[in-house]
């Protein structure tokens, strides 16, 4: 069982190979097949998770949440999906056309392209980068112009407004979030993820760096524009933010890609602090899946039960207080470290 | 077909890609769609650095330029932009800004071609670098540890001059 996935794609290489094919091509083909069942993978995810959001929401505020359509509702989100394909697609018409209609797809784009490194499983990622974790980091950032981009594209001021706040919010956590990975860097002395995992074969980060871990989940929480720090597309005050103009398809892809970047900040959190694949009796990939769903049952929990945080207090708080602890923490794993090997670990 | 050749098309095809955004950042009458097409061209050159190997540094070509430079570039044309914005980034018609860019290019082709010709580029001519994150840390901790420091206390000074300049010095 451990080894399924990867005894599937050698046998693919070994009979394109067989009917003639050069090792190359097969490869390349191997690798459009890993990246096809990635956005596979994402889409199944998303259609559980939008279920499960509204499952966990229904709970927390003593609903049921849907429940007709199949058993628990379960097929309430393919009904959705369905009704998302055939609405109108609505182009505004004072609107900067190549921005608005090309936003969506680069942020699905940058979103998808995270999964490159991400070890779904032991020797499974589908590039086994040595700066697999900077990589990630960058890649994210990225995503802040694809919102600008909407925001401005679509020439109303709720989006602008909501596009500025993202951006703001968006560069603020982006340091606290990558000052907090880089206690685990000091630890593991890799930047590999596949490294990182095999550093925690004794013992999970999450005990030796529960501040990063902290410092880590909230930024992650800010960097994907989640509750409670979901100003950016505060309904009350912004209608939806950079999303307001959009609809049907377009929309859905802004909805697919932020589900898509919380099982990847979720699998990323399980990888460096929960030890990745590591687990007894059932195989690394099952339990990296289960880690990562648990992970984001705390993110959803997170939502439903804190209100949102004021604009300036948001700033302020990844200014004043992430960012110094975050700086704290790398000064004492540094010196713990450096104690250590003073001792002869 | 060899992987020699499927590196040379995917060459091709990236420089082709830079510069194309390149030459729609020249071209485009859209300041921001300017600034849009800079990102793409940053993100060709990092594909650039990709293709030779170099994978951090391309990563922090994303990180620092495509990211984060990218956003001030484009928020600094929101902020002063006003009215329509097709026509922001109109053609000057006039011989001397014409002859002055063209010095100034004509300047840039001959001070990179130089310091390429003149280079010993001995990372190209030894075998390829595993850990380049981890080599470029010890130059930068080791060797260097003065001037990366001085340019990051720089670099402090500057942002902190910015928001005086910004704000006002005497502002509570």
């Amino acid at each position: 069982m451990e080894t399924i996935f990867i005894d599937i794609a050698e046998f693919l290489t070994s009979w394109m190979v067989g009917l003639g094919l050069a090792p190359l091509w097969a490869d390349l083909i191997i690798t459009i097949l890993q990246w096809a069942v990635i956005v596979l993978i994402i889409t199944v995810n998303t259609i559980v998770l939008v279920w499960m959001e509204r499952k966990v929401s229904g709970f927390i505020q003593e609903r049921i949440g849907p429940n007709r359509l199949g058993p628990f509702g379960a097929f309430q989100t393919i009904a959705d999906t369905l009704k998302l394909l055939t609405k109108e697609d609505i182009v505004p018409a004072r609107a900067d056309k190549l921005i608005f209609k090309t936003a969506p797809m680069f942020f699905i784009i940058v979103s998808v392209m995270l999964y490159a490194v991400l070890p779904l499983g032991n020797n499974m990622a589908v590039v086994n980068l040595n700066v697999g974790l900077f990589y990630f980091i960058s890649l994210g950032s990225l995503s802040t112009i694809c919102l600008l981009m909407a925001g401005w594209g679509s020439n109303n001021k709720w989006s602008l407004v909501g596009a500025m706040r993202s951006v703001a919010q968006m560069i603020s956590y982006e340091i606290p979030l990558a000052f907090s990975l880089l206690g685990v860097v000091m630890i593991a002395g890799s930047l590999n993820l596949s490294d990182i995992v095999t550093a925690q074969n004794r013992l999970w980060f999450i005990i030796l760096q529960p501040v990063a871990f902290i410092v880590y989940f909230i930024a992650a929480t800010a960097e994907l524009n989640r509750g409670p720090f979901d100003m950016p597309e505060a309904e009350q005050e912004l209608t939806a933010g950079a999303y307001t103009e959009y609809t049907g398809m377009r929309w859905a892809l802004f909805f697919l890609a932020e589900y898509t970047n919380l099982v990847a900040v979720s699998a990323l959190a399980a990888t460096l602090f929960f030890g990745g694949g590591q687990g007894p009796l059932l195989p690394s990939w099952l339990w990296i899946i289960i880690k990562t769903y648990l992970i984001m049952l705390v993110f959803m929990w997170m939502k439903w039960t804190f209100p949102r945080i004021r604009m300036d207090h948001l700033l302020s708080f990844s200014w004043k207080v992430l960012i110094p602890v975050s700086l704290a923490n790398i000064l004492v794993t540094g010196a713990g470290l450096e104690l250590f090997r003073w001792m002869g670990w | 077909m060899s992987a020699m050749i499927i590196n040379d098309l995917v060459f091709v095809a990236v420089a082709g890609f830079t510069l194309l955004s390149a030459l729609g950042m020249v071209l485009s009458r859209n300041l921001v769609h300017s600034a849009l097409a800079l990102i793409l061209t940053f993100l060709g050159v990092a594909a650039l650095f990709f293709n030779l190997g170099a994978v951090f540094l391309g990563l922090v070509q994303i990180l620092v330029y495509a990211g984060a430079i990218a956003v001030l570039i484009i928020f600094a044309i929101m902020l002063v932009m006003h009215g329509d914005p097709a026509q922001t980034n109109r053609f000057n018609p006039s011989l001397g800004t014409h002859l002055a860019g063209a010095y100034v290019a004509a300047l840039l082709t001959m001070a990179l071609s130089l310091s390429i010709w003149f280079s010993e580029l001995p990372q190209v001519k030894g075998k390829t670098v595993e850990d380049a994150a981890g080599m470029l840390a010890q130059l930068f901790m080791g060797n260097y540890v003065i001037a990366f420091e001085a340019a990051a206390v720089l670099l402090l000074v500057a942002v902190v001059g910015a928001i005086i300049l910004a704000r006002g010095a005497n502002q509570s």
